[in-house]
């Protein structure tokens, strides 16, 4: 499967990669809906903190809302979803978000279009055995 | 009756359906939840098959909350000072708090159940999780009131998608609940897909409920993940004798589509914070702290065997060598792990694990492989050691049977204890007991009494009225020694006790004593600050957690959540807080969480003013139903001291050490039997300064009734009330 690779040391906290996944995922250029999160850390270097798919939500959660696609990428489907957020809280990357403004968890669906933003490298698809 | 007890998938559901003769239908407007309030009941009445809706006053909103708040307020309204549990104007109230139904925070789908018992004939409440109370909400209800009595079985029938319910008659189904819950769950969903089947919920009890006075409730949901249903029980106090009295074959709900902001909260983001901020606690620290995710209460086994509070032999003994043969070694293998376990969704310290494909060994179903619910501490304690059985296979297929027959693990397991003890020192006989070889740790004779209850035959009909009633049957028909019986029957009120050895903790003891509706521990649980902490050095200490925590834990119980998320998971900082007992961090997520769902302000002060609102009511309820006063407060003295020399001598150094340093006796050169009355003096009086103390904290008189000044405090001087309180001033 595909996931987001990060290369933090090559980040400049740019943000494009934010605003591009919350135009994807929720039609708006809020970085705060954004499921790839940057956060600048001291002497200006930045963390880069996406889903990795490693898939330890889809048994947490009580109604099988989350699944693994075909393509490997770990989904949520809204409709089943009960917004308990077990998973936002048992995420151990906390790469699972919750922002006030959407109803329900989401996450990183693996589509790319955050790392054809970036202009160093910072974030770039790879495929990985899932 | 006719009782088709096969295994649900063997039945046709469409066929059974036909058999089904509608009695009456009612429709209602539908009505969304506003700050987590329906601010109507759902009262049904099964003499007239009256069907109505109740608006629920701001008054009684304001006063009692929710809840068993709720529930004990219209058993005050329906009952008279002699209506018995079996008289039509006893009610059934389900109700959940404000709180309940969120999916954000751990521990809230829980429902509370009140009614008039028949083991006490005062008021019993009972928490229980399970989907029916959520759903039964979200369909538009605070609570459902439930009186009268049917002529036959019925079903009720709460369609919460289509806005109205059905009573049928229902004369088929097997009342057992392990195969009616699921049949009734394919009955009643859309369809088989999991989303509809998670739809529906089911209370129902089973045939020893009809047999025995300690009948209970289970409440099904649906697991998605097992593809069957799972059973949580309202287990204390014969709520199900009382159901089955009332010829309820089942209640069930249908509510879809359920999100996480049906409650419409106030402020949906505090509530799903609190939320997150729990769930990210539990998966950090669980694995570090109780496990509950892996063990769920079955790890308690193991702690109270190491203390000396685990009863063994009915409440004689604290440990026993094989004690750790019921606990959390034996459920790695049993349970089924790696589920997502909680009894309403979001509920992540997930603590009901089942026992999946267990074969039965006795009964009806033998040979079938059934998934068991549980066991739960209590029932280990109460249906193993308590009974010297000390194989967790063997209390997994009691509690099995427990559950599907609809009857409470806790009281079936001290009154077996108590049977073994009395057969064991020659008061009851083979002769008496039919038969039945009722020695500590003779298993099959302790089913045979389990299916003898629901057959309803032999000696289970006797035990089945429990140990208050039991004792005078043996004292009046076998000649049994009165005191003797009052000694080791572990009653009060008339309610089997809940499995803690109390007998080193007079805090407990008085946790016990001085609950509202008898000996259960969910109001109480001082033991391990009062014994192993010493933390309540006085009686005034004593007295202090005594007020504090009974009000603090009944505040579950009308809000509408479980107790375990407050301390079964704590944050990892707490042990530096200035009360690490009362898990501050937590108290104040509550506090937050009830400005966040209802709107209102609040504060830990009102929180615990909330609760003596509703605990001072069901106490005067108490009174009202001929109880409630001090000398009802009594407790055996096996739950205080040694009865027994040889109880006194298996703990001999403590109790002589006692003796010594406390009371100043010097015990060499006196008997087993002096030492016993010296010490038996002592603890005794012990009891009753606390009592005294209790009382005078909680604003109540010595006799153990609230004052005139305490109900105007409180604002709940109404006058049938104040006129209830005045006869016993």
């Amino acid at each position: 499967m595909k996931i987001v690779r990060t290369k933090p040391e090559l980040c400049i906290g740019c943000r494009a990669c934010e605003e591009t996944c919350s135009k994807v995922l929720h039609k708006d250029t809020n970085n705060e809906k954004s499921a790839i999160i940057i956060t600048e850390k001291e002497n200006s270097t930045f963390d880069i903190n996406v889903c990795n798919q490693c898939g330890e939500c889809i048994p947490i959660c009580p109604v099988e809302a989350i699944y693994r696609a075909k393509n490997g990428t770990v989904m949520i489907n809204k409709d089943k979803c009960v917004h308990c957020y077990a998973c936002v809280g048992f995420c151990p990357n906390l790469s699972m978000r919750y922002q006030k403004d959407v109803t329900g968890p989401f996450k990183c669906i693996s589509c790319g279009a955050c790392t054809r933003e970036c202009p160093t490298g910072a974030i770039f698809m790879e495929e990985v055995q899932g | 009756m006719s009782c088709k007890c096969k295994k649900s998938e063997d039945i046709n559901v469409k066929d059974l359906r036909k058999s089904h003769k509608k009695i009456a239908e009612f429709s209602f407007e539908p009505k969304e939840i506003y700050r987590g309030y329906a601010d109507r009941t759902l009262y049904i009445n099964l003499s007239s098959n009256e069907v109505k809706i109740k608006p629920v006053p701001e008054d009684m909103k304001d006063k009692f909350t929710g809840g068993r708040g709720y529930g004990i307020k219209y058993l005050w309204d329906a009952t008279k000072p002699d209506t018995k549990w079996n008289d039509p104007e006893n009610e059934i109230i389900i109700a959940q708090g404000p709180i309940g139904g969120i999916t954000q925070y751990p521990g809230a789908g829980k429902s509370y159940v009140a009614t008039i018992s028949p083991l006490t004939d005062i008021a019993i409440d009972s928490n229980v999780g399970g989907y029916f109370g959520p759903l039964c909400k979200f369909s538009g209800f605070d609570a459902l009131e439930i009186q009268g009595k049917a002529g036959n079985d019925v079903i009720v029938f709460i369609d919460g998608d289509n806005n109205k319910v059905v009573i049928e008659e229902a004369p088929e189904e097997c009342v057992n609940s392990h195969i009616l819950a699921e049949l009734l769950t394919k009955m009643y969903a859309d369809s088989d897909a999991d989303d509809d089947l998670r739809s529906v919920s089911v209370v129902s009890a089973g045939q020893a409920a009809e047999n025995t006075r300690i009948g209970m409730l289970n409440f099904s949901y649906y697991d998605v993940r097992r593809k069957q249903c799972k059973l949580k029980q309202a287990g204390r106090g014969g709520i199900g004798t009382v159901f089955r009295d009332k010829k309820i074959k089942a209640l069930v709900v249908k509510k879809s589509n359920i999100k996480g902001d049906l409650n419409n909260p106030a402020d949906l983001d505090k509530v799903i914070k609190t939320g997150i901020k729990l769930h990210k606690e539990i998966h950090d620290n669980d694995d570090k702290q109780c496990r509950m995710r892996v063990f769920g209460t079955t790890q308690l086994v193991d702690a109270m065997n190491a203390h000396d509070l685990l009863p063994v032999k009915n409440f004689q003994y604290g440990s026993h060598p094989e004690g750790n043969k019921l606990g959390k070694e034996a459920f790695i293998n049993l349970f089924e792990h790696g589920l997502p376990d909680g009894c309403w969704y979001g509920c992540t310290l997930a603590c009901a694990h089942a026992v999946p494909g267990f074969e039965l060994k006795t009964g009806p179903y033998k040979g079938e492989k059934v998934l068991v619910d549980g066991p739960e501490y209590e029932t280990l304690a109460g249906c193993g050691s308590n009974c010297g059985i000390f194989d967790a296979e063997k209390v997994v297929e009691c509690n099995f049977y427990c559950d599907t027959y609809g009857i409470d693990t806790i009281s079936f397991g001290t009154l077996c204890a108590f049977v073994m003890e009395c057969y064991e020192r020659g008061i009851l006989n083979k002769e008496i007991t039919g038969g039945l070889e009722l020695n500590f740790g003779n298993w099959e004779a302790q089913m045979e009494m389990l299916h003898q209850m629901a057959r309803g035959e032999g000696f289970g009909m006797v035990a089945g009225q429990g140990v208050h009633r039991m004792k005078k049957l043996f004292i009046e028909q076998y000649g049994a020694d009165a005191k003797l019986l009052q000694d080791i029957g572990m009653e009060a009120k008339g309610l089997e006790y809940s499995e803690y050895v109390s007998k080193e903790s007079l805090a407990q003891q008085g946790g016990y004593g001085t609950t509202n509706k008898g000996p259960q521990h969910d109001e109480n649980w001082l033991i391990f600050l009062d014994m192993i902490r010493n933390l309540m050095p006085t009686f005034e200490d004593k007295a202090e957690a005594l007020y504090y925590f009974p009000l603090f834990r009944t505040w579950f119980s009308i809000a509408g959540l479980c107790k375990l998320p407050w301390n079964d998971i704590e944050p990892a900082d707490n042990h530096k807080q200035a009360e690490p007992a009362k898990v501050p961090e937590h108290v104040q997520n509550y506090v937050d969480l009830f400005t966040a769902v209802t709107g209102k302000p609040f504060s830990k002060e009102e929180l615990l003013r909330q609760s003596e609102r509703v605990y001072n009511l069901q106490k005067v309820l108490s009174l009202k139903l001929g109880k409630g006063t001090r000398k009802f407060d009594a407790i055996p003295y096996r739950s205080v001291g040694p009865v027994t020399v040889e109880e006194y001598e298996s703990r001999q150094d403590r109790y002589d050490k006692q003796l010594k340093e406390i009371l100043g006796i010097n015990p060499e050169g006196m008997s087993t039997e002096e030492k016993m009355a010296a010490l038996r003096k002592y603890r005794e009086e012990r009891y009753e300064t606390l009592l005294d103390t209790v009382y005078k904290r909680r604003g109540w008189t010595q006799n153990g009734v609230p004052t005139i000044e305490k109900l105007e405090e409180l604002g709940i001087a109404y006058p049938d009330v104040v006129e209830e309180v005045k006869k016993h001033l």
